[in-house]
């Protein structure tokens, strides 16, 4: 027993290094060599990347950091969300290394923080209703009727008698910044709106409410929810969309060390590839 | 003897101080944040105006209304729940049923709230939106509801331990004298444990106000002023859950304080009264 434990033990190690080389040569052979070159940098890197703010960012953030510690499980990578004004907020205070936002920081807030900006995406904010609405197309006058609680019900938009249910989000989301300054040009949201705290949160309750109309990042988009044309433009990667903003990450001061090769890799070719598998317009540095 | 009751005994008073200390702290350090708004006309803002921070509007009625609509609701439905549950599990079936029954409720003390608004958001809000026809489902009552569901089981233990702790003489010498079993209840139990019912229902009354998750999740948070059970209301829990991403520095952030600062003295002063008023039916030691 305790032989043939002596000589099993030998053959594991090799069957294991047989199999590394076999998974390496697969990968050397696979389809995406330039996205490794782009990783090259993180093989002999290590230590942690800590990353908060807004929510529509999350989706490329977690594609980045599954790509990242793929070629180096070493390094960890946390992301959480909070919203654009807390990304600020925790980048400026150095309580993370990268802090995202769906708006543009304020003189204000980079002059405080010396904040660097790097926007690496244009993001749609789609207008959204349940699957069940067949409603695809408003004008700019119609949505800013229906959020300023003028229009109250589905019928008087060509569908059944529903009172329409609106969604909002709280005053700190980017998403609600953009949507607000150009969805709504500036105008009023009923004091009636439901509000809800996440573009996620906002994608499962227009998904769950036949009524509800709202608004999140294309990023969020999926059939749950089904995206609405405004002036005949649909919230998609042409530019003629017209609700849409930067998507930024920020840092303190010059980037240094994982957080400059982080963001060295959302600007390369396979970063740029992932931002768009995303469903966003990647820009170039 | 005395030497070594010394060192656990000064222990305890540390702590018993440190704590009553730290809820006083607690306060001067809302009163301290929360003192640029204290400028303003503070009635005012407290009751007049509506919470329009884009018009540097930050009152805080509305949350206010929608705070004592939740929990008070809540506790009217949780009330004569808990009071029967504990009638039935600690009078009529003391024994086995009763004994499940007290094991099922302590196992939903301690349920997270998430776990409750999770629940709720899927199974009871689609189906008050059909039940009621129209309006998104996100209401006082889906909250008031499931907070109901929340406060009940702290209410049953509390009440069933004030039921026990009736002297067993008492009782017997009640059946002794001919009472029914609902004699001995209504003229010697209950009396005795009016204290305790009144603590379990002041206890349940300040854990409805204090939860977030469930109102936050379900109410719906729109800023309007409710007007019926089935209007959507944003607590001053939600509020603060919120505005807590909000630029650190704007006074729409600082109104939080004055949010926390309510929520003290609402439970406070509740508390205080509660026990001010205390019942003096039936025998007082």
């Amino acid at each position: 027993m305790e032989n043939l434990k002596n000589i099993r033990q030998p053959m594991k190690i090799i069957r294991f290094f047989l199999l590394l080389f076999l998974a390496m040569l697969l990968a050397g052979a696979g389809p995406a060599p330039a996205a490794d070159d782009a990783l090259a940098p993180f093989r002999d890197e290590q230590g942690t990347l800590k990353i908060a703010g807004g929510t529509a960012h999350i989706p490329v953030m977690k594609a980045a950091a599954r790509e990242i510690r793929r070629v180096n499980p070493r390094i960890r990578i946390t992301i959480a969300g909070g919203g654009s004004g807390v990304g600020i907020k925790q980048v400026g205070e150095g309580l993370v290394d990268i802090g995202n936002s769906g708006r543009r920081p304020t003189a204000a807030e980079i002059e405080k923080y010396h904040l660097r900006l790097f926007k690496w995406a244009v993001d749609g904010v789609a207008v959204v209703v349940n699957p069940a609405n067949p409603v695809r197309s408003l004008s700019r006058a119609q949505l800013r009727d229906i959020y300023a609680g003028r229009l109250t019900n589905w019928r008087q938009l060509g569908w059944r008698d529903l009172p329409i249910d609106l969604y909002t989000r709280d005053q700190a989301s980017g998403t609600r910044a953009v949507f607000w300054k150009k969805g709504l040009a500036k105008g009023e949201i009923s004091p009636r709106a439901n509000f809800v705290v996440a573009n996620g949160a906002m994608k499962s309750a227009v998904a769950t409410d036949p009524g509800a109309i709202g608004y999140l990042s294309v990023g969020y988009l999926d059939r749950t929810v089904a995206p609405v044309a405004i002036d005949g433009a649909a919230p998609s990667r042409e530019g003629r969309y017209r609700i849409s903003r930067g998507l930024y990450s920020n840092t303190r001061g010059e980037p240094r060390g994982l957080t400059k090769k982080f963001i060295n890799y959302l600007f390369s070719p396979a970063g740029q590839q992932l931002i768009a598998e995303a469903g966003f317009i990647p820009v170039a540095r | 003897m005395n030497q070594r009751l010394q060192l656990p005994e000064k222990f305890f008073r540390l702590a018993a101080w440190g704590s009553a200390g730290l809820s006083l702290l607690i306060l001067v350090f809302m009163l301290i944040l929360g003192r640029p708004l204290l400028g303003h006309d503070l009635f005012a803002l407290v009751f007049h105006q509506p919470w329009q921070p884009d018009r540097q509007l930050y009152g805080l009625f509305p949350m206010l209304v929608g705070t004592l609509a939740v929990s008070t609701t809540a506790l009217l439905m949780a009330l004569p729940l808990a009071f029967g549950t504990a009638i039935l599990a600690a009078i009529i079936r003391p024994g086995g049923c009763g004994r499940l029954l007290v094991r099922i409720v302590q196992l939903l003390t301690g349920m997270p709230t998430v776990v409750y608004g999770f629940v709720g958001i899927f199974l009871l809000v689609p189906r008050l939106r059909t039940l009621f026809g129209g309006g998104s489902g996100r209401s006082i009552l889906a909250a008031a509801l499931m907070l109901a569901l929340l406060i009940t089981p702290t209410m049953v233990l509390i009440f069933i331990d004030s039921f026990q702790r009736v002297p067993r003489g008492w009782q017997t010498a009640a059946a002794a004298l001919g009472c029914t079993p609902m004699q001995t209840f209504r003229h010697v139990i209950l009396p005795r444990a009016a204290g305790g019912l009144l603590s379990g229902t002041i206890l349940a009354f300040g854990r409805a106000v204090g939860d977030t998750m469930i109102a936050l999740m379900l109410a719906g948070n729109a800023v309007a002023v409710p007007c019926s059970l089935l209007d959507p209301a944003r607590t001053l829990t939600s509020q603060i859950a919120l505005v807590f991403a909000a630029d650190f520095s704007s006074l729409e952030f600082k109104s939080i304080f004055l949010c926390g600062l309510i929520l003290y003295l609402l439970t406070s002063t509740l508390t205080i009264a509660l026990r001010l008023a205390r019942p003096t039916v039936g025998y007082q030691p």
